[in-house]
């Protein structure tokens, strides 16, 4: 099977790839149309083993992009790249995965299905020609294929010498503006992401944030939904934290019955998130940001 | 000279009627057992001519041919010892042949003549009533279970015992059959402390007999909540203990002390057990783990570690309620219809889940472990339930319900579900639609909600499925790493 490319120079070829210190000659691209690399991109990356807090942030951070209109960028890795892929899929986005193989290649082999989605509407590019195989001195030259696709850069949770942190450099490089994803400063999976912000990267604190940067309008916020007095009761002891069923039945005094009808409907609203037996409220359902005076 | 005394053979859960003729001719001194023995059954003549010595019976110095009839049916195990000594007793007109052919007999002898049970006595006695025979000589431990089913026992303890009782010299104490007793001694869900959310959950699993998988860190409780489930499911009907019972007894694990399974049996296998310990088999064949957890809790602690094809073989009986054995001999079907519970940590190092402790599982060991259990075994459960490590103030709450009051709800929960099953409205319909719009809900995902949400419905008391049934149902979903 022969699959379309686009070369250095000639047409449908991405002007912000064109930017990078040595652009790839050419780009192999399967999936939907070309015409995906003209919209605003944003690249969400981060590491392959992330926690269950990181791979939440990183799937409602693709799904606003997404919704707002920017096209998601990563890398098909495990962890943080694939949820960010499938949060704009959820979203019914557009999203591009960049591999440092064949586009052929479907690595990593688990992320075949969701590779096969993406190319639906998406694409999945590589300045390798099909058939080439993974091997992981490729994955640094596919990085800066990421930051140079994307106008902006938000890395959720990388260690300190992660890849995304490469990714990252790119994107200084190119004079794009990075985001980093704030973590608890005890956890190894933050190291990297709060040494960035400690260098000069801006804390993502919503994917707002990211729209103000590339002056994209935000979706219009979903109207606040009906809940029940325990869905609010719920959802108000879930605003200190991650909790489990138990705690949440000790600090509402509702049932272990009652508070699991309570949960669903919070998960089914979107307000909240269901992850290793803790519940967390997702960035939809945080108190809105107080008006300035 | 020739005799007849008649026995029963195992096939399963059968018992096949077994004729065994002794024939004593002149010639020289001599002992065979023709009629397709086992190993065994082969050695029984070692012990029947020791324990015949013993008796202070004499040993007949003939030819002595003891055929096992049927001679196509393969005769396996130790319980012939009793019946062949008796034919071969009668032959010799040590006791009268007449009053032996009265009786069924089956036993091991022990070198010293004494008596020893064996197992599968009470099929044995029931195929023996069904015969028309309606005494049975049988070890004096073996008794009470073999009154189990409906015989008229004949309790011994040694074999002069038995031939004193044929002559007419010896009258046995009359058999007490074993009488249900409480459905109480399993231990009490009392012990354990908050787990609010698994105890619920264990409420539905005991009311509607789902299948749960209990996910989180070590230590957090998960086995010690799966052996209190027995105790809150609903008693066993007397026939159902008694099916129970048959089992048991033909897989030899019968206490002798307790020979009536009255209370819903728990079996927990090790992880390191065969395909053939836990769905059966051997030459028997046997029953397996499956089948003694019959009416009862199968649990499989630390699911993943199980070997793939005893994991993949568990779920032909999950579907039916039994496993069918195919041997050349012919097919074996023993009832396997049990509540499964199985355990896992979230992931291999047992960290994940757990607030305080790193996990340090790379992504591909994380893979690894996920893929070890089947989407098809996992699609068995109906209820996935979280259990985190409790922080601190959890172990300082007041002891739990105990499990009496649990069961009081179960049982006419469970009834009423048996009767009639709550009908899913409208309302609860767009609801279900909706989950499966919104959230990662497969079709299969779908339909298991359903079946645990009539079962919340059931235990409300309600006569349709509301939203709020379903909504919880929807809680005990399989999360999406485990159902992609």
């Amino acid at each position: 099977m022969t699959y379309p490319s686009v070369s250095k120079g000639g047409r449908g070829y991405p002007p912000l790839l064109a930017e990078l210190h040595d652009p790839p000659a050419r780009l192999f691209l399967r999936g939907g149309s070309m015409d995906v690399m003209a919209l605003p991109a944003v690249a969400v990356v981060g590491a392959r083993s992330c926690s269950s807090y990181g791979a939440q942030v990183a799937r409602e951070v693709a799904r606003e992009l997404s919704a707002a209109g920017a096209v998601v960028v990563s890398g098909l890795a495990r962890g943080i790249d694939g949820e960010a892929h499938r949060g704009a899929l959820a979203a019914g986005g557009l999203t591009v995965a960049v591999l440092g193989c064949g586009i052929d290649r479907d690595y990593p082999r688990a992320h075949a299905e969701l590779a096969r989605r993406i190319a639906e509407s998406g694409l999945i590019v590589s300045e390798y020609p099909p058939g080439v195989e993974p091997s992981p001195w490729r994955f640094p030259a596919r990085n800066r294929i990421v930051a140079g696709l994307a106008r902006a850069t938000v890395v959720v949770e990388a260690r300190e010498r992660s890849g995304a942190l490469i990714t990252a450099d790119f994107a200084l490089e190119l004079g794009r503006e990075v985001f980093a994803v704030p973590g608890e400063i005890t956890s190894a999976l933050s190291a990297g992401t709060n040494d960035l912000i400690r260098q000069g990267a801006t804390p993502l604190l919503s994917a707002g944030d990211v729209l103000d940067a590339l002056g994209l309008e935000r979706a219009p916020p979903a109207p606040p939904p009906d809940l029940s007095p325990e869905g609010q009761a719920v959802l108000a002891c879930l605003s200190s934290g991650a909790l489990t069923l138990d705690e949440i039945v000790r600090a509402t005094r509702v049932g272990s019955a009652e508070a699991a009808v309570a949960l669903t409907e919070l998960e089914l609203a979107g307000l909240a998130v269901h992850a290793d037996g803790l519940y967390r409220r997702t960035t939809g359902g945080r108190d809105p940001p107080a008006v300035a005076g | 000279m020739l005799a007849r005394a008649v026995t029963h053979a195992l096939v399963g859960l059968e018992a096949r009627p077994v004729e065994v003729e002794a024939h004593l001719q002149r010639g020289v001194p001599g002992f065979a057992i023709v009629g397709l023995p086992d190993k065994a059954c082969q050695e029984a003549k070692e012990r029947v001519r020791s324990g015949i010595a013993s008796a202070e019976l004499e040993w007949p110095l003939r030819r002595i041919t003891v055929n096992l009839a049927p001679a196509g049916l393969r005769k396996e195990g130790s319980g012939y010892d009793l019946p062949i000594a008796l034919a071969v007793l009668a032959a010799s007109r040590q006791i009268p042949p007449e009053r032996l052919a009265e009786h069924a007999a089956v036993g091991e002898l022990a070198l010293d003549g004494r008596l020893r049970p064996v197992p599968g006595i009470i099929v044995a006695a029931e195929a023996a009533r069904r015969a028309g025979l309606g005494l049975l000589l049988c070890p004096l431990e073996s008794a009470p279970e073999a009154a189990l089913a409906g015989i008229e026992p004949v309790p011994l303890r040694h074999l002069a015992e038995a031939s004193a009782y044929l002559q007419g010299r010896f009258r046995p104490a009359p058999v007490e059959p074993a009488v249900a007793t409480a459905n109480g001694s399993w231990p009490d869900l009392a012990d354990v402390r908050g787990q609010e959310r698994a105890r619920r959950a264990l409420e539905i699993v005991a009311t509607g007999g789902h299948n749960v998988l209990l996910g989180g860190p070590p230590g957090t409780g998960k086995t010690m909540l799966a052996r209190r489930l027995p105790g809150i499911l609903p008693a066993l009907t007397l026939d159902q203990a008694l099916e129970v019972t048959r089992i048991h007894s033909v897989a030899g694990v019968l206490p002798s002390t307790h020979p009536l399974i009255d209370r819903p049996p728990f079996r927990a296998p090790h992880h390191t057990a065969s395909a053939a310990a836990v769905v059966g088999g051997g030459r028997g064949p046997r029953p397996g783990e499956v089948s003694l957890a019959h009416h009862g809790v199968l649990l499989l602690d630390e699911l993943p570690e199980f070997q793939r094809p005893v994991l993949e073989a568990l779920r032909q009986p999950i579907e039916d309620g039994s496993v069918a054995l195919a041997r050349a001999a012919g097919q074996a079907v023993f009832p396997a219809r049990f509540v499964l519970v199985g355990t896992m940590n979230l992931c291999p190092c047992g960290a994940r889940g757990d607030p305080s402790v790193e996990c340090r599982c790379t992504p591909q060991k994380l893979a690894a472990y996920g893929a070890k259990l089947s989407r098809a075994l996992l699609d068995r459960f109906d209820l996935v339930v979280h259990m985190p490590r409790a922080r601190g103030r959890e172990l300082d709450a007041a002891p739990g319900e105990p499990s009496a009051e649990i069961r009081a709800r179960v049982e006419p929960a469970s009834g009423r579900l048996r009767e009639s099953r709550p009908s899913l409205g409208k309302e609860g319909r767009d609801l279900l639609t909706r989950a499966v719009d919104t959230l990662p809900l497969s079709a299969r995902g779908r339909a298991r909600v359903a079946r645990v949400a009539a079962t919340v419905a059931g235990l409300a008391g309600a006569e349709s499925i509301e939203p709020a049934h379903i909504a919880e149902a929807l809680s005990y979903r399989a999360p999406p790493e485990l159902a992609p």
